[in-house]
């Protein structure tokens, strides 16, 4: 009988990475409804002391793989390792984040274990009928959203994307089992050689976690215009955001880039200027609490999913409210 | 040397509605395209062989008769010939059973490098080319957005996150896609031709007319069971599909000036607390 929720915690240079404790907030949510335990699967090089982290948000146990072949991370023994794992420990279900390692590592695994995987999952459930997991997920573009359950076999297994899930407060009271899983690596695991790793710059100023995201799309004309938009932002301690038409056209660097083939984001505020509001954007930042739009054009699709909507000139309307929002706070200053 | 590029064809939008009658998807009227990513795919093998003499493309796809359209395109492009896999045991697979059957099919080929697309802007999952690198073996590098090969290594940049590794796998190796700055060419005239003169009959001498090949079931039935195939075979199902994104259709403002319009966002900034 297969049971307990298994997540594979993606970490990078030692940090966990904030995806994997939205996965375990997740795993805890269903683990309530199925009665099971989560178990965070932690792998990496010299990387046990993160384990009782795992715990603080929301795992009941961690088992961790510490071993120099998972440093850098290769699709081969990382492999091993996760399959190994389900082998042995036959999950009811396995969650995987949905980055770059994430579906590339978890497809190598459904082949080999035999199992479903479904990709991308915004959203979970259990049936009420028959406990069995629904997974949903958006397909063309977010403009269908389909329910995939995996009936026959175990575990079920899914991709799931990066921030939409709500991890747990961290808690420092809490405590679980830490345990070591042992993999007999051989050099035959290590079927590619990792010749370089180039870190690139301008992540630091991620918007993937951002709380307020001014944003702009191809309606604000040209590359200067986003100076602005820039100042803006920064006024309002938030970040600035782009529509990939604007990266496309070489405005705005990728990283800016929200939408189904950017990021994900879910701001507390997110103010779009010049946005149409295609799906691709869209399906990329649905999930912010309270949305601003500015467009000239008044049938903008972008004004379906906003909360507040000016017809209007973008590029005007910014010089005036940076201002307005200086004034304000130097007058706070002043009292 | 031999690539194997494997597309998909997509339905040309992603605005697709669900039949309220019967709840599948409306895609009548709706032209099909090779995949954008798959098409970068081709146009990185086309590449190589732009290069060296002795490369040699194939291109494979799966799905109803309508894939010849698709072939044709990637023969017009410059490949040099198409497999289209076909049969209504493959229908209604989901991405495990799908690389199950296109693997059979790849391990009755010769092949150095078999190349997919990151994922396909209809389903999305990105899962079917690691699936087949699994069944068949071999490694795997994906998201991939260039690479070149030297002697029997290929060398990929693979996109991560924040950075990117450069990667070193021996041949036979599988790689996908990411297609966003990669621009393929277009079909050419001979191209056309050729490609028009595939998979017919009329032409004598020409070794082009055997260019696509349509293959069903009957030829990898002694490998694998129709049971673990198609619809049968998946261990996924779609249980239900909605259309996605639901409106919030707040206010919207029009004919105010400039200087009200900034206002009117400035107080709500305010309203609700982000300064």
């Amino acid at each position: 009988m297969n049971k307990d929720i298994y997540v594979i915690i993606e970490q990078l240079d030692g940090i966990i990475k904030r995806v994997s404790l939205e996965l375990i907030g997740e795993a805890n949510r269903l683990s309530k409804k199925l009665g099971e335990k989560v178990i965070a699967v932690l792998l990496g090089n010299d990387i046990e002391d993160k384990a009782e982290l795992l715990i603080k948000y929301g795992a009941d146990e961690v088992l961790v793989i510490d071993d120099p072949m998972l440093e850098p991370y290769m699709t081969s023994p990382y492999t091993k390792a996760v399959s190994s794992i389900i082998e042995k420990r036959k999950p009811s279900i396995v969650l995987f984040p949905a980055t770059s390692i994430g579906r590339d590592l978890a497809p190598r695994v459904a082949a080999r274990i035999g199992t479903g995987l479904s990709a991308d999952v915004t959203d979970f459930d259990i049936d009420k009928d028959d406990k069995s997991l629904l997974m949903m997920m958006p397909a063309f573009g977010g403009n269908i959203m389909a329910t995939i359950v995996s009936k026959v076999k175990r575990p079920e297994m899914a991709t799931v994307r990066a921030g939409v899930m709500l991890p747990l407060e961290k808690d420092m009271n809490r405590s679980g089992k830490i345990e070591r899983f042992e993999i007999e690596f051989d050099d035959s695991d290590r079927d590619v050689l990792i010749r370089e790793v180039v870190i690139e710059a301008e992540e630091k100023d991620d918007i993937s976690n951002a709380e307020i995201i001014v944003a702009g799309g191809i309606g604000m004309g040209a590359a200067h215009h986003f100076d602005e938009l820039k100042v803006l932002a920064d006024e309002l301690n938030g970040k600035l955001g782009a529509t990939r038409p604007t990266v496309d056209a070489g405005w705005i660097d990728k990283s800016r880039q929200i939408g189904q083939t950017g990021k994900t984001v879910r701001p507390e505020l997110f103010i779009g200027f010049g946005i149409s509001g295609a799906i691709q954007l869209v399906s990329g930042m649905k999930k912010s609490k309270y949305v601003i739009a500015v467009n000239k054009d008044p049938k903008a699709l972008i004004f379906d999913i906003s909360d507040f909507g000016i017809v209007g000139d973008a590029n005007k309307i910014i010089p005036l409210l940076i201002k307005k929002i200086q004034s304000y706070k130097a007058s706070k200053i002043h009292k | 040397m031999k690539i194997l590029v494997c597309i998909k064809q997509v339905p040309e939008t992603t605005n697709i509605k669900i039949n309220p009658l019967d709840n599948t998807l409306m895609r009548e009227g709706i032209s099909a395209i090779i995949n954008p990513d798959d098409k970068a795919g081709i146009e990185l093998a086309l590449r190589i062989k732009d290069k060296r003499e002795d490369a040699d493309v194939t291109v494979i796809t799966m799905g109803p008769s309508e894939g010849i359209k698709a072939l044709r395109e990637a023969i017009a492009m410059g490949a040099d010939d198409g497999i289209l896999i076909t049969d209504e045991v493959f229908s209604g697979g989901d991405t495990y059973a799908t690389s199950l059957a296109i693997s059979e099919f790849i391990k009755t080929l010769e092949y150095d490098l078999i190349i997919t697309g990151r994922r396909a802007i209809d389903g999305e999952t990105g899962q079917t080319g690691p699936e087949i690198a699994e069944n068949l073996g071999i490694p795997q590098i994906t998201h991939c957005t260039e690479f070149e090969i030297e002697g029997n290594k290929l060398i990929a940049k693979r996109q991560f996150d924040d950075r990117y590794h450069i990667i070193e796998a021996k041949m036979p190796c599988l790689i996908s896609i990411i297609g966003e700055k990669i621009n393929p060419r277009y079909m050419t005239v001979r191209g056309i031709f050729d490609s028009a003169k595939s998979n017919s009959s009329c032409e004598k001498k020409d070794k082009k007319k055997d260019r696509i090949r349509v293959l069903n079931y009957d030829y990898i039935k002694e490998k694998i069971e129709a049971s673990k195939l198609g619809l049968k075979g998946s261990p996924t199902f779609v249980k239900e599909m909605v259309q996605g994104i639901s409106g919030k259709n707040g206010d919207k403002l029009t004919g105010l000036t400039e200087e009200e319009a900034a206002e009117a966002i400035f107080q709500k900034i305010i309203e609700r607390g982000f300064i």
